[in-house]
């Protein structure tokens, strides 16, 4: 039977959470690094044990540990991000200009055909790619280097390519956001993108449908229908069906569309989730009620998910890269909070129990199938 | 022989103890420790200093013989005490954060 393991970044380290297909009882590993912030870890869909984690902080910049054995040894690759040319200057809070500068990386995204191939999102909002493990790390600077650029600001949590995915039927293909830019698509393998944010609207910009600058949170894509992006954005959840060239809006009957994550189930393509948020401003869900929302037809219609998830004096955030999928049959879903639980479920979202509870604040979840 | 200490999340990321010892040909300053150092434990690049300015990172400073030299020129020689092993350069990270 395979097996699953759920790679978890925190405030203080990392974990590896794993279990049989039942997805009934947990080993729970670690901390890795603990002490230090793990922004993300992704293991690759060619190698499962060869996983990459992204470590930063203010003391010692940023770090790039990879392992080759599922997260039981690890080893420092190369951390120097290195921007092409001179980076010029982006817009910065107050709207004055900002020197584009490296601070960490928020999210790797292994190739799908190769183990040594990895494309890093990073703050200052740039693309990365390494095709040596990791150890070398190059620019793509096609994406910095649009012509909207010097207009582009950071969101609350900085400026960074915090989502990055690759399109199964078109190596050429690839999909990055960034907040607070938006959207962008590239159909040459990264040499030119081209913004994807028409049918987004944006009250806090000076023009609410402008082409870049909105606050896309995260996107989701199914591998089986790559022409069909979903989109948690600041306040709305959307959706294209056509390659992002236009987006309309499925917030329907949430509670608040405003949220961090969105993940499609890995079996039905027209099967979304979300966590509704109160607010820009409150960071917490609604009613104190901890709900998954799960659509079974695209967005629109949503239905509460709540067995066994507290239904009373929650305050946890569930944030971008929180929340993950598994493929086996049932689908299992999973999300981790501030309040340090991740929780699981192995029916699809039906019924929810954490896998663990206690621990440091969940900055990103990522769910592998073992062979 | 220079000693040099270091905070202890780079002792885990290089994989020493506390202290560790480096070679440092030519005179012993700040700059001449860091990169006998990096050449030792290249995963320590980019953790102490900045890739590209060759900075110091805000929140590590240096000591030495009791002195806070984390705000002299990078290339100034550093105490016989230090160039002679008799007493240990610090890397030493800031009391912050939460």
């Amino acid at each position: 039977m395979s097996g699953v393991r759920v790679l978890v970044g925190t405030h203080k380290g990392a974990f590896v959470l794993t279990s049989d297909g039942k997805r009934k009882n947990w080993e729970v590993t670690g901390p890795q690094f603990g002490g230090l912030e793990i922004y993300h870890l992704k293991g690759s869909p060619v190698d499962p044990n060869r996983i990459f984690a992204s470590q930063v902080g203010d003391w010692f910049g940023q770090v790039v540990h990879r392992s080759n054995d599922g997260g039981k040894t690890w080893e420092a690759v190369g951390n120097k991000f290195l921007y092409d040319g001179t980076p010029g200057t982006h817009q910065w809070y107050d709207g004055t200009a900002h020197p584009w500068e490296f601070k960490r990386v928020w999210h790797f995204e292994p190739s799908l055909t190769d183990p040594d191939t990895v494309y890093a999102g990073v703050e200052d909002a740039a693309l990365f790619r390494t095709t040596d493990g990791g150890q070398t790390w190059n620019e793509m600077a096609g994406l910095r280097t649009h012509p909207s650029g010097p207009g582009w600001a950071p969101g609350a949590g900085g400026m960074a390519v915090h989502t990055i995915l690759l399109d199964s039927s078109n190596a050429q293909r690839m999909y990055i956001a960034i907040s607070a830019a938006g959207v962008f698509r590239t159909d040459d393998g990264g040499q030119t993108w081209k913004p994807a944010n028409r049918g987004l609207s944006s009250n806090f910009m000076p023009d609410p449908t402008a082409e870049v600058g909105h606050c896309v949170h995260r996107i989701a894509m199914h591998p089986s229908r790559p022409s069909t992006l979903f989109m948690q954005k600041h306040w709305d959840v959307m959706r294209s069906d056509d390659k992002g060239e236009s987006w309309q809006e499925v917030s329907g009957d949430l509670p608040s569309d405003f949220g961090f994550v969105v993940d499609v189930h890995a079996h039905e393509p027209e099967t979304v989730y979300v966590v509704p948020i109160l607010s820009d401003s409150l960071h917490y869900p609604p009613d104190g009620k901890l709900r998954v929302y799960r659509s079974r037809s695209g967005g629109n219609e949503w239905e509460a998910l709540t067995k066994g998830l507290p239904q009373k004096d929650c305050y946890v955030n569930v944030l971008r890269d929180a929340m993950s999928v598994d493929t086996l049959d049932p689908c299992g879903v999973y999300f981790g909070t501030t309040g340090g639980q991740v929780y699981a479920s192995a029916d699809a979202g039906d019924t929810w129990a954490p896998i663990v509870h206690d621990l440091p604040a969940v900055l990103s979840v990522e769910a592998q199938i073992l062979p | 022989m220079i000693r040099v200490i270091l905070p202890y999340h780079l002792q885990s990321l290089a994989r020493t103890g506390r202290e560790v010892s480096v070679n440092v040909d030519g005179p012993v300053t700040p700059r001449s420790i860091l990169d006998a150092l990096e050449a030792a434990y290249p995963m320590l690049r980019g953790t102490i200093r900045d890739h590209v300015s060759q900075q110091r990172r805000p929140m590590l400073r240096f000591f030495a013989s009791g002195e806070d030299l984390s705000l002299e020129p990078i290339d100034t020689p550093l105490p016989e005490a230090v160039a002679s092993g008799n007493e240990p350069f610090r890397i030493v990270g800031a009391i912050a954060g939460g």
